[in-house]
């Protein structure tokens, strides 16, 4: 709220260095793209030399048709590549924009995921006039596709979206063999955080739950919808065989403490010591690497897969895609 | 004229019941909250397997579910249900006490900052982990957060009373005006980390702030228990001094009650107390305020009954408001200190209004 209320004076000043630059890009031009959004809206995009990005799946999107050097800014989600984004000004966490601080790098595009915020934000970044994709965030191989070339579009970079978008589909297609091979799906559960004892587990319609899918597992909580604490005796009822969580540092330190958690050591995951720790953002940030992700899942969850695993090539990560 | 004296005046010319009574009839209440609490979860053991699982059956005639029910009923439902009676008992028991200390019936280790000094300190340490100096402190992963939670409680019960004391007085106006502030600051510093947190962060800062009985254990269990043994303990040697304190302070202190003594050992004990409780399960509000209050108007208000009987009547609460968080939403489980605020806040409003008039408000 502060920062909407401070930014008062920026916005009136962006608007009206906004104005000046339309003159002279004079609207309606052939090199104008309007393009659909999140929310339905059509967004009309003059310029796109300084983009800001925010989602981390975005960023990795841009930096694989080769358009880093557009980038003028990205958030904190925005974690690869490295080398992409290392150098590039943060506006901090997605739900926690600072309008002053979008507005202030001066973006002709701001690309952003359709759960950026807060309302405020947005709303001041509305009215100063600078266009605002929002990207929808759909959970599924084909919103994954869409989500590539519907950037792609806006920066005006179709032909590049297509390959992306083409290399992404065939590594989901080798993923599917792949997962045609499994003779008997694991039930997974994939385990936000442990804190004090309680954990809090992945339900339906998570990013987390299609993870497991694509990975040729089933989703051991199904009781609910979004990431909820759950009861330790539920976990033990849920019967889960592996075990699915974000990297913090030491793995095996957080292995140990799956393990002694009276829930999850009565569990097949423990008896067997099935766990499975990665990137945050590899994992669940639904890019162009999530088939890879899903591979990699897949080889920890069925050794007997891993030799086919390690054929499975990710097209998207060699792709050449640049202009 | 407080509750309390309103309290013993109306107990002195009615029935007053025994103390061995009173005592006996909450303990066959918590017991048969505790034998009910025990046959329900999400793993669901059916009342027809439970001496099987209880192990009062020999191994043959078990069935074949026997081992699981045995090991869910062990590993999990019991040390929780163990758990939730203590610390039910630690939370009303500690208000009980600090109601006596300070003679106002409104005085609860919640409200003078104490929880809330806890829970900056735990939220402190979730947002420390995913730091690059929580890699450094990463094998406490398991131990940071009730260590930090207890620290938090112990130290603001340290600094408000440094505050409220000089020249070995202690004011109690001052500790629970100094307790209102040390609240705020410390809600204000929950704040801070609630902006800086991620997602992931702020959920678990949040669930945790809510209060929860996850993840009890018969490790957390025992040492809540040996907290609850020293405080039994206490108990019986403060009891009478508490009733003459309801006095005053400079009357108890004419009738041999070492008044100062009796302060600090009251508000160490209070500040382990609800230390203890709240880096086990987080925070859980109204225990401590709705359990002294009833029973004060059930059996008056002399300690020597009503801090024993607190805490019994705060493990029943808590086990029953434990059971329904645990299987209402099963397989998720709610935050307990919803519960507790849903059914003890509108309770203790009742109270108030019954009470209104005879103390003068």
């Amino acid at each position: 709220m502060i920062a909407a209320i401070l930014s008062k004076p920026a916005r009136y000043a962006i608007v009206s260095l906004l104005a000046s630059t339309v003159v002279t890009a004079s609207p309606g031009l052939a090199g104008d793209i309007a393009v659909r959004d999140a929310l339905g809206r059509e967004v009309v995009i003059a310029d796109t030399s300084r983009t800001l990005s925010i989602g981390g799946a975005i960023t990795e999107v841009l930096v694989a048709l080769g358009l880093e050097q557009r980038i003028t800014g990205i958030d904190s989600t925005s974690t690869y590549p490295p080398t992409a984004v290392k150098d590039k000004p943060n506006v901090g966490y997605l739900r926690q924009l600072s309008a002053e601080g979008v507005i202030g790098l001066n973006p002709t595009l701001i690309l952003a995921m359709d759960s950026a915020g807060p309302k405020q934000t947005m709303q001041a970044i509305e009215s100063a006039k600078i266009p605002l994709v929002l990207i929808p965030e759909k959970l599924t191989e084909q919103g994954l596709l869409d989500k590539i070339r519907l950037i792609g579009h806006a920066m005006n970079a179709d032909a590049s979206a297509n390959c992306l978008a083409t290399a992404v589909a065939e590594d989901f297609d080798q993923l599917r063999q792949l997962r045609a091979k499994i003779d008997r799906p694991l039930r997974v559960m994939f385990v936000m955080s442990l804190v004090n004892g309680q954990a809090m587990a992945a339900g339906r319609n998570t990013a987390a739950n299609e993870i497991i899918e694509l990975s040729g597992g089933v989703n051991a909580i199904d009781g609910y919808d979004g990431y909820k604490s759950i009861n330790d005796e539920a976990i033990v009822a849920a019967k889960p065989d592996a075990v699915l969580t974000i990297r913090r540092s030491r793995d095996t330190f957080e292995a140990d403490a799956f393990y002694a958690h009276p829930g999850f050591a009565l569990t097949p995951a423990a008896k067997n010591r099935v766990f499975v720790a990665m990137d945050g953002l590899y994992l669940l940030g639904f890019g162009p690497r999530t088939p890879a992700a899903a591979r990699d899942v897949a080889a920890t969850l069925y050794p007997q897969l891993a030799s086919q695993a390690g054929d499975f090539k990710p097209k998207a990560a060699s792709a050449v895609c640049r202009p | 004229m407080t509750v309390m004296e309103i309290g013993r005046r109306r107990v002195a010319r009615s029935f007053r019941p025994r103390s061995g009574v009173t005592l006996a009839v909450l303990l066959v209440l918590l017991l048969i909250c505790l034998a009910l609490a025990l046959t329900v979860g999400a793993a669901g053991i059916p009342l027809s397997r439970l001496p099987a699982a209880l192990g009062l059956l020999p191994a043959a005639d078990a069935g074949p579910m026997a081992a699981r029910d045995q090991m869910v009923l062990w590993s999990i439902r019991l040390p929780r249900i163990l758990t939730a009676a203590i610390v039910g008992s630690l939370l009303a028991a500690s208000g009980a006490l600090m109601q006596g200390l300070f003679r106002n019936p409104l005085a609860d280790p919640a409200l003078v900052g104490v929880s809330s000094g806890g829970a900056f300190a735990a939220a402190s340490s979730i947002v420390l982990l995913d730091h690059a100096l929580g890699d450094n402190l990463r094998f406490l992963q398991d131990h940071l957060l009730p260590v930090a939670a207890f620290a938090g409680s112990l130290v603001t019960t340290i600094a408000l009373y440094r505050i409220a004391s000089r020249a070995g007085r202690t004011s109690i106006a001052l500790f629970l005006l100094a307790g209102l502030a040390i609240a705020a600051i410390a809600n204000a510093g929950i704040g801070v980390l609630v902006y800086l947190a991620d997602d992931r962060q702020l959920r678990d800062i949040t669930f945790w702030m809510m209060g929860s009985l996850s993840g009890a254990n018969w490790a957390k269990a025992s040492s809540t228990a040996l907290v609850l043994l020293i405080a039994l303990a206490v108990f019986v040697k403060v009891a009478r001094h508490l009733d003459l304190l309801v006095l005053g302070e400079s009357e108890a202190f004419h009738t041999g009650v070492d008044v100062e003594r009796l302060k600090r050992l009251s508000i160490v004990l209070v500040s382990l107390m609800t230390g203890v409780a709240v880096s086990v399960c987080g925070v859980i509000g109204f225990v401590g305020i709705v359990v002294p209050h009833l029973l004060r108007l059930l059996i008056g208000p002399s300690h020597r009954l009503l801090l024993p009987a607190s805490a019994c009547l705060g493990a029943v609460m808590l086990v029953a408001a434990d059971t329904v968080a645990r299987t209402i939403v099963a397989p998720a489980e709610m935050p307990i200190g919803i519960l507790t605020a849903a059914i003890g806040a509108p309770f203790f409003l009742v109270i108030l209004l019954r009470q209104r008039k005879l103390v003068g408000l």
